[in-house]
């Protein structure tokens, strides 16, 4: 390999290429930072008052910010619970198993990103209110009532976990490539182990970096959802920046570069995960 | 062992169940009211879903998309290239975490900066004197999809790109080509399945985008996803509901068109890219 950048950096050497790099990278830097400086500076300049952080101290009382970032968390934890209950048993089943349903599987983890998602809140608002109206007569009324309350609405965790369950599949099974699942398991099988026990003692610890990425990465997606949530009429995170922003511009532009930090920690997690289990 | 192998698809009958649940329910809906109107079969609002200003927003959607996509695949190779043979290791890291960060930056956050930045009362609007609701028309709207549209694409290629290897440029160079000559018929030729998957993905999420529109430009560029949502909330007159979903079908559909050229292509970039 040294050879061979080695070779690299000979042919790299007439400046030529150097110019035109400049020439790709500069324009690139002003588009790319130009507005993340622009916006800072809206969040901390005013006219009437110069420079002050008041925008960034105003978020934690201001009405609504901490409901709606708490209940965008919750729907991030049940999210990642759910996609990670269902999706780990029948990856594992999959594989160990049923071989054959491996098709099926990836064809399941591939719609979501085919279907838009104002396609799936389309149909969903639909069920909802029409399985509304055909269930009242029977019990069953209550519970589409209470997948729909709106201080923990049920209903978009279920859509998450299916806008999710791409991401996870694919973070899952990168995991599971890394490991020879059958062997481990048939091995703890034979030394008694139950089924449950298999799942969390033995499978788990070793896909300890997989789950960590899927769960960041659902709850990045969970946090900075709002499609599916406005158009039911929820009003998580994502919702509540876009209601505060006719009254308050500075405020959601400074929430605005908050969650942009919060992308980045979370894709920070992810890659620190990785790479520590490299390291092993 | 053989009980529970004979058992153990078991284990996926969960996750099955619930995606044929709330992924199938959803789906039948939209395809059953796409084609029922006043509760009777009908093709009445897929026709109407295709006509006047439907057919306008569903034009400037694909439109929109397809400049998105095609000047952010052309943009972010370069951007991609030039990280690539960059010999500044920081340099390279600090472009391909960024990509990871922008390429997931949408939605709602990424309109207000946007609008703090080129909207009406914007800090570079003011000091460039742009005339008042520049930001929000198509042009403005591409100049925005491209700050998500360009990363992706850097992370799509910067792979690719760095599987070229240098002896296939000196075995070209050996055989007499100029640059232009190993771009056109080596490079170019490896590279192509990856940069129209590129382009597909691109694509999609360009097209599937609603937040961000829908806090810029409100109903000034018409878009399928802002109609969508307009019949959704708008009136719950009946039957406005029904073109929601015939709107939704038609999106379905140009969709996976989209998908359909992607999902081979994707299979053959693996084939010299290891």
């Amino acid at each position: 390999m040294a050879a061979l950048t080695g070779l690299e950096t000979v042919s790299g050497t007439d400046s030529r290429p150097r110019v035109w790099r400049g020439i790709v990278f500069l324009p690139a830097a002003a588009y790319f930072l130009i507005p993340l400086g622009a916006s800072f500076w809206y969040t901390i300049h005013t006219p009437a008052r110069g420079v002050s952080l008041s925008a960034y101290g105003e978020l934690l009382t201001a009405e609504g910010f901490v409901r709606s970032l708490l209940l965008s968390l919750g729907l991030g934890a049940a999210t990642i619970a759910l996609v990670l209950l269902l999706s780990l048993p029948a990856m594992l089943a999959v594989r160990l198993f049923a071989p054959r349903l491996r098709p099926v599987m990836e064809v399941l983890c591939t719609l979501p990103l085919v279907v838009p998602p104002i396609t799936f809140v389309a149909g969903l608002s639909t069920s909802l209110r029409v399985g509304t109206d055909v269930l009242a007569p029977t019990p069953f009324w209550a519970t589409i009532i209470a997948v729909q309350d709106p201080g923990f609405p049920v209903v978009l965790v279920l859509a998450y976990v299916v806008l999710v369950l791409p991401f996870v599949y694919r973070s899952l099974d990168a995991g599971l490539r890394t490991m020879d699942v059958r062997t481990l398991v048939e091995a703890a099988r034979n030394l008694g182990a139950s089924w449950p026990y298999v799942l969390f003692r033995v499978v788990v610890p070793n896909l300890r970096s997989a789950l960590a990425s899927a769960s960041f990465l659902t709850l990045a997606l969970v946090l900075g959802e709002y499609t599916v949530a406005s158009l039911l009429g929820y009003e998580p995170f994502a919702v509540w920046i876009v209601t505060v922003s006719g009254s308050r511009g500075q405020l959601s532009v400074a929430v605005s570069i908050l969650s942009l930090l919060l992308i980045w920690l979370l894709l920070l997690a992810v890659s620190t995960v990785f790479s520590r289990e490299k390291r092993k | 062992m053989s009980r529970s192998r004979s058992r153990g698809w078991l284990g996926a009958l969960p996750l099955l169940a619930f995606f044929a649940f709330v992924f199938g329910v959803p789906a039948i809906a939209v395809v059953a009211g796409a084609f029922t109107a006043q509760g009777r079969p009908s093709l009445a609002n897929l026709s109407q879903s295709l006509q006047g200003g439907y057919l306008t927003a569903m034009l400037g959607s694909v439109k929109l998309s397809a400049v998105v996509a095609l000047l952010g695949a052309v943009l972010g190779t370069f951007l991609a290239q030039a990280v690539v043979t960059s010999r500044s290791a920081l340099l390279r890291e600090a472009v391909l975490t960024a990509s990871g960060v922008l390429a997931n930056f949408g939605g709602v956050p990424l309109a207000f900066f946007w609008i703090a930045t080129l909207g009406n009362s914007g800090l570079i609007s003011g000091l460039i004197g742009l005339p008042s609701g520049s930001l929000y028309t198509f042009w403005g709207l591409v100049m925005v999809y491209l700050y998500f549209s360009i990363p992706l694409m850097v992370l799509v290629m910067a792979p690719a790109l760095d599987g070229l290897r240098p002896q296939w440029r000196e075995a070209a160079a050996d055989n007499g080509a100029t640059t232009w000559h190993y771009w056109r018929f080596v490079a170019l030729p490896v590279l192509a399945p990856a940069m129209l998957g590129g382009v597909v993905l691109l694509f999609g999420s360009s097209f599937s985008a609603y937040a961000t529109a829908n806090a810029m430009v409100g109903t000034v560029v018409p878009l399928i996803t802002l109609k969508i949502a307009a019949a959704l909330t708008g009136d719950v007159l009946t039957g406005y509901e029904n073109i929601a979903l015939a709107l939704s079908l038609d999106m379905i559909v140009v969709a996976g068109l989209v998908m359909a050229i992607y999902l081979p292509l994707q299979r053959r970039t693996s084939r010299w890219l290891h």
